[in-house]
């Protein structure tokens, strides 16, 4: 009769599942919420930094079917700045006033009756651009000298702390050894299948923003988007779409577009939709932040650690957008790992750089605090000359140690670390390993192994975010903190359960989660539990703490979830005692039915007691305030805010992770194959471990993408070169091994069913783990990821693995007397011309004979040395007019002469500089050779730097068949692959240098 | 996202479709299986005027097969072409290339003439073609021609095709006797850009001396780059060595362009490493079927 078995703890199949897998769920661009729906579309910055002296929208405006254009202009006089915790002299709009700073800023939104027609409309948008020098490493922005990129700020450093807990420099005074290790942990983005969408409307009447968007949460970010808007909390209602197609948190993201969209719909005064495509997902939604990070660990000669040392700079983009800085201090208070490390200091910056802005990603600030410290730890290993396990175990909090109060703050609650290693090496058959890595290094393989370890932060103390502020200013400002939850469970008169949690689910099966919670505790059928995770600021369950984010769900949502389930069990229970014959306490609910334990009577249908609960409430006990509806605030204890010493308990459970990898790396093509990875994780008790595993899958596909072939590329002047999906490496299936996942558990006393968090894990410390097996593999130290098989092929050579992104040093030329040239993009060739020099001088100078000789050249000017074309190029049909101004110096008629010059284009721009010599070899014979160096930057960079070699080389080896022609008198060919300019316009449209 | 606007013109005709492109000339643009070309124009990268849509020209799907030459229509899909008895006995290079391209979903739409057509740098199927030594077959009004494929290839989507030309067919030498075909490739990922791609055609002679060498290396300039070596290059025994030997020598001629993902040392090195292990395969077919 009844089921000994509790739902939670089973593998129960997800119930999202078959509207998700029949295409049937209902995501953002399904919904059509309001009448008279409208699109927006966004235009975007092709400059990585560039000062807006001009938007001209009245060419758009007459296309029709368009509404209008939303303007920088508009958005500051409508809205406020998007305020930030640590300063205010940072203003960041969401779209670029007076200056745009990162590739793909918006700088203006067309609203028109389709999307269609409002990209027609992005085009005739003219917008005068003053390009400014770029800064894109994190470390020239720290310095001194960097083109700062507000000038209200005067600096680059938007903030800065140094912490410190116990006795730093007396434990590094004792060490033995210390042990350094320094990385530059790159950018990644999440890239879910679903691109964020905002749907907005305004509602003039009531002076009321009402916006449906995928929005995760954290809601603590309403009151800043109601900041920015200038409304009260009423005055914005959010509403979260049924159905996500993923986030990995990158969903936070989208509220600066909430603010946006919302502006454009009061414009305009129509319902406005906006679905970002993903060019502008890759460009400009969100990234994890990159940092650099110094790490020096202090050892005693027997592999104790007595000391950390961590110098951070945090690379949050071109604006600090809330609630960053905060990935700096996401682990900050478990700055001591998993080791019982005492004695800690750090410094801490965050700059800004002409990068898109960070924010949630994949284990929020994890990844880049871990890489460095697993990474100095495997080092260190190796320089004592101890097994990396062995001195991981000699250093990691023991299980007799717990509760384990960190020095930085965390409360380490429950775990068995050396439990979980020693699953993860019984797993790997580790001495098995060990020998397999002899044999093949005997064989002259480069077989390595890895181990990473790691605490998992879950339920953040929103109070860890005003680390940023030192004590005095937390004094000063608003107290935060606290995990709350809220959940709201009702039962209707016939007995079934609907459900309202506060967090939004991107895929990981909270609904299904909460149907099995529900169920033990109502004694009814997971299928009989509705789980709405739909939020509405209008509606009861949500408050700031709301959203999906810090592994919240499987700790404090669920809580909450079983607190409001049992205060619903108790009424059950009130109403059935009676009629069974027994106290409350001895009615026990199962199968949808109540029974008396151990009692005679009949037991009695949940519906029964359900009904009985509507319809006869005259009838109630006492202590029954009613049918069930219960919303319920889990508000966990123990967490304030920090203390006068910077310490704070920042999250509610911590959980545990040991991942051991073991790869062969291919000298001869950089390759790693990974043989075997295992990943050992202590997440409390488990709710529905199907769904953990599926969590910790996708976390390592994110982990090892992170570590092997993802990262946000930005070139020297800020054009963003990862802009698609071709050059974004995303792992997919065929690319992941296999992964071996074990657990073992721990429970957490804070949390209602001992779980603890998990979904970070693999995304956290799969890039340590891996490097770390490359590094015992090669003997490569000094590497960051991704380690793609051409970077570590570079590393083996003892090269520059970025070769391409580094701006080359000016380079002496092969040409006698030719200047130093800079630019990425170089070429050189020697060109022989049947005709007299001063001929061949004067086709190329003169304006009149450029235009002829260039197709497509609309117009030549010459204005004392300086050119200015407009001229049409195209290249397999990739064509634009190009707007070209272009300077003649060191002129010697007819001998040599040097250019620079820069064009612009709907497709790209640039700044290039050419070296010219024209020798004539014999009577009537010229030789012309030339010189070029330049960069390129914009849309035909980002999306097709694969081919610019090849182009500009076409383009070149034309333009003198051409100019041959043209000297021998001949009509110039009917018809060419390219239309062409002269080298130095071409140059100059297409090739940039600083 | 979304593409400017265009002409959409789905002929039924060959005679019409070379009408249109008699019309719109570089105006237009070509779409057959749209793979690549879809995303270029939602890219704005392209905005033609007009898109003239061949895939109602049926007699443009067809495989035939001559005496010494095997005929593919443009519009042959790539996914109809792995599976095509004809093609994987007589044009076994390509039968073994066309895994390497793209992946399922994209070779049921992706057509062998549209690949050519696009001549991106890395593909694997004009590779292919240059080193058989094929011809592309172009019709227009004006009449009808046959471009070597290594002459087709111009630069990196810079092909011969004038702008009222119709690329109809490609024409694939057959499989001879006593030669061995292989192709391999190195991307970063399942069905990426091939960062080298290396075709090699080997024959052997009766008493197992190398009489003719061709490599072929895609990915690594603007365009299918192919290495002979004429003239029994490989006379004396085959041994490891000597592969890795005149893999090496080859891959020192080639062109090799720095990217994002690769430099141009990295792809000669790569270049070598592929050209080694596609001479040993295609070195052992002969002697495998002997």
């Amino acid at each position: 009769m009844s089921s000994p078995e509790k739902w939670v703890g089973r593998s129960v199949e997800r119930f999202e599942d078959e509207a998700l897998l029949t295409g049937r769920a209902r995501f953002i661009d399904d919904l059509e919420p309001a009448s008279g729906l409208c699109h927006a579309a966004i235009l975007r910055s092709p400059y990585g930094c560039a000062d807006i002296l001009r938007v001209d929208a009245s060419a758009a405006q007459r296309l029709p079917g368009i509404l209008g254009v939303l303007t920088p202009d508009d958005v500051a006089a409508m809205s406020k700045p998007i305020g930030n915790l640590v300063s205010r002299k940072l203003s960041y709009f969401p779209i670029a006033v007076g200056r745009a700073r990162y590739f793909g800023e918006p700088v203006a939104v067309v609203v028109a009756e389709s999307r269609y027609i409002a990209e027609d409309a992005l085009d005739l948008i003219e917008v005068e651009y003053a390009s400014r020098t770029a800064v894109v490493d994190p470390e020239a922005a720290a310095s001194g000298d960097a083109p700062v990129l507000h000038d209200t700020l005067g600096t680059n450093v938007a903030h800065e702390r140094w912490f410190r807990y116990g006795d730093p420099e007396n434990a590094f005074a004792q060490a033995n050894r210390i042990v350094s290790f320094k990385v530059s942990y790159p950018r990644v983005n999440s890239t879910p299948i679903e691109t964020y969408g905002v749907i907005a409307d305004y509602d003039a009447g009531n002076r009321r923003y009402t916006v449906w968007s995928n929005f995760q949460g954290p809601y603590a970010l309403h009151p800043i988007m109601c900041d920015a808007l200038r409304v009260r909390g009423h005055e914005l209602r959010l509403i979260s779409a049924p159905s996500s197609g993923g986030s990995f948190g990158i969903k936070q993201g989208v509220y600066p577009y909430i603010v946006l969209i919302a502006l454009a719909a009061r414009k305009f005064g129509r319902p406005v939709k906006w679905i970002e495509d993903r060019l502008e997902h890759l460009a400009a939604s969100s990234a994890a932040s990159g940092r650099v990070t110094k790490v020096d660990g202090a050892f005693a000669g027997s592999g104790e650690l007595l000391g950390l040392r961590f110098e951070q700079i945090e690379n949050v983009g071109a604006y600090l957008r809330p609630p960053e800085p905060a990935a700096l201090y996401r682990m900050h208070s478990t700055v001591s790992g998993p080791y019982r490390v005492r004695n800690i200091s750090v410094h801490n910056r965050a700059v800004v750089t002409n990068q898109v802005p960070s924010g949630l990603n994949r284990g929020f600030g994890g990844p880049q605090f871990y890489f460095p410290l697993e990474r100095m730890m495997d080092k260190a290993a190796r320089e004592l000359g101890i097994d990396p396990v062995e001195l991981r175990l000699r250093n990691i909090v023991r299980a007799h140690e717990f509760p384990y109060d960190s020095p930085a703050g965390s409360r380490l609650e429950s775990g068995n670390y050396e439990k979980c290693i020693a699953l993860a090496l019984a797993k790997a058959g580790y001495q098995k390993l060990l020998r397999e890595r002899d044999a093949a290094r005997a064989a002259g393989r480069k077989f390595g192994i890895g181990i990473a370890v790691a605490v998992e932060t879950s339920a953040s103390n929103m109070a860890y975010v005003n680390l940023a502020l030192t004590h005095a200013q937390r004094l000063k400002s608003l107290p935060k903190s606290g995990a709350n939850a809220r959940a709201r469970v009702i039962m209707d008169p016939l007995g079934s359960v609907i459900v309202h949690i506060d967090s939004l689910p991107n895929g990981q099966g909270h609904r299904t989660v909460v149907a099995q919670i529900v169920a033990d505790e109502l004694g009814v059928e997971p299928k009989d539990v509705t789980v709405v995770s739909e939020l509405d600021t209008f509606g009861g369950a949500w408050s700031i703490t709301s959203g999906n984010y810090s592994n919240r769900f499987s700790t404090t949502v669920t809580s909450a979830v079983a607190l409001a389930a049992r205060k619903g069990a108790a009424k059950l229970r009130a109403v059935a005692a009676p009629a069974l014959g027994v106290s409350p306490d001895a009615v026990r609910l199962a199968d949808g039915m109540a029974y008396a334990a151990g009692g005679r009577n009949e037991p009695i249908p949940i519906r029964q007691l359900a009904a009985q609960l509507h319809w006869d409430s005259g009838a109630l006990p006492d202590d029954v305030d009613g049918p069930i509806s219960e919303l319920v605030e889990f508000v966990p204890a123990g967490l304030s805010v920090p203390d006068e010493g910077d310490r704070i308990r920042s999250s509610l459970t911590y959980s545990f992770q040991c991942d051991l990898a073991a790869v062969e790396v291919n000298p001869r093509t950089g390759a790693s194959a990974v043989h075997k990875y295992v990943t050992v994780h202590d997440a409390g008790n488990l709710l529905n471990p199907a769904l953990v595993d599926g969590q910790i899958l996708g976390g390592f596909a994110h982990g090892f993408g992170a570590g092997m072939l993802e990262r946000v590329v930005y070139s020297a002047d800020g054009t963003l070169l990862s802009g698609t999906f071709q050059d974004y490496l995303c792992p997919t299936a065929p690319e992941l091994p296999h992964l071996e996942i074990a657990h073992i558990s721990t429970p957490s006393p804070s949390t209602a069913h001992g779980a603890k968090g998990l979904g970070d894990g693999c995304s956290m410390i799969a890039p340590a783990a891996l490097a770390n097996a490359i590094a015992d593999a090669t003997g490569l130290d000094d590497m960051a990821p991704p380690f793609l098989p051409g970077r570590i092929w570079q590393l083996l050579q003892g090269k520059d693995p970025d070769v391409i992104l580094r701006q080359p040093a000016p380079s002496p030329s092969a040409l006698d007397g030719a200047p130093l040239l800079q630019g990425a993009l170089r070429g050189r060739d020697r060109i022989d011309i049947p005709a007299p020099r001063q001929a061949v001088w004067d086709a190329l100078l003169h304006p009149e004979s450029l235009r002829q000789i260039i197709p497509g050249c609309e117009s030549v000017e010459l204005a004392g040395d300086i050119y200015r074309a407009r001229v049409g190029i195209a290249v397999a049909g990739i064509g634009a007019t190009y707007d070209a101004e272009l300077r003649m110096f060191d002129r010697h008629e007819p001998e040599r002469l040097r250019l620079s010059g820069k064009a612009t284009s709907k497709l790209g721009f640039g700044t290039g500089e050419a070296y010219v010599t024209f020798t004539e070899t014999a009577p009537g014979h010229t030789v012309l050779t030339y010189e070029y160096a330049a960069d390129v930057g914009g849309r035909l960079a980002a999306f097709g730097h694969r081919m610019l070699d090849g182009i500009v080389r076409m383009l070149l080896a034309s333009f003198f068949s051409r100019l041959r022609a043209h000297l021998r008198g001949e009509e110039q060919p009917g018809r060419l692959h390219a239309w062409l300019r002269s080298p130095w316009l071409m140059l100059s449209a297409m090739w940039t240098r600083r | 996202m979304k593409a400017a606007p265009f002409d959409y013109l789905r002929p039924d005709m060959l005679d019409e479709t070379l009408a249109a492109l008699a019309q719109y000339g570089a105006d237009a643009r070509i779409i057959a299986g749209g793979q690549s070309l879809g995303a270029m124009l939602n890219m704005r990268i392209l905005s033609p005027k007009a898109l003239i849509d061949i895939n109602g020209l049926d007699d443009l799907a067809h495989v035939s097969v001559a005496s010494d030459m095997i005929a593919t229509g443009a519009m042959v899909r790539q996914s109809d072409a792995m599976v095509d008895r004809r093609i994987r006995d007589h044009v076994p290079l390509l039968a073994r290339a066309l895994p390497y391209v793209g992946h399922y979903q994209t070779r049921n739409r992706g057509t062998l003439g549209g690949s050519v057509a696009h001549a991106d740098p890395s593909a694997e199927i004009p590779l292919a073609l240059a080193i058989l030594g094929g011809e592309v077959e172009l019709r227009s009004r004006r009449g009808r021609r046959r471009v070597k494929a290594v002459d087709f290839f111009q630069s990196a989507l810079v092909t011969a095709r004038e702008p009222d030309e119709l690329l109809t067919a490609l024409y694939w030498p057959a499989r001879k006797p006593r030669h061995g075909y292989a192709f391999t490739e190195f991307a970063l990922r399942h069905g990426d850009y091939a960062i080298v791609a290396v075709a090699c055609v080997a024959e052997m002679t009766a008493d197992g001396a190398l009489s003719v060498l061709r490599f072929g290396f895609g990915g690594c300039g603007e365009r299918p780059q192919i290495v002979a070596r004429e003239g029994a290059p490989g006379s004396e025994h085959l041994d490891d060595e000597t592969i890795s030997a005149m893999a090496r020598s080859a891959a020192a001629e080639i062109e090799c362009r720095t990217d994002l993902m690769a430099s141009a040392d990295y792809r000669r090195q790569l270049a070598g490493v592929l050209a080694e292990s596609a001479l040993a395969a295609a070195a052992a077919e002969p002697v495998a079927h002997a």
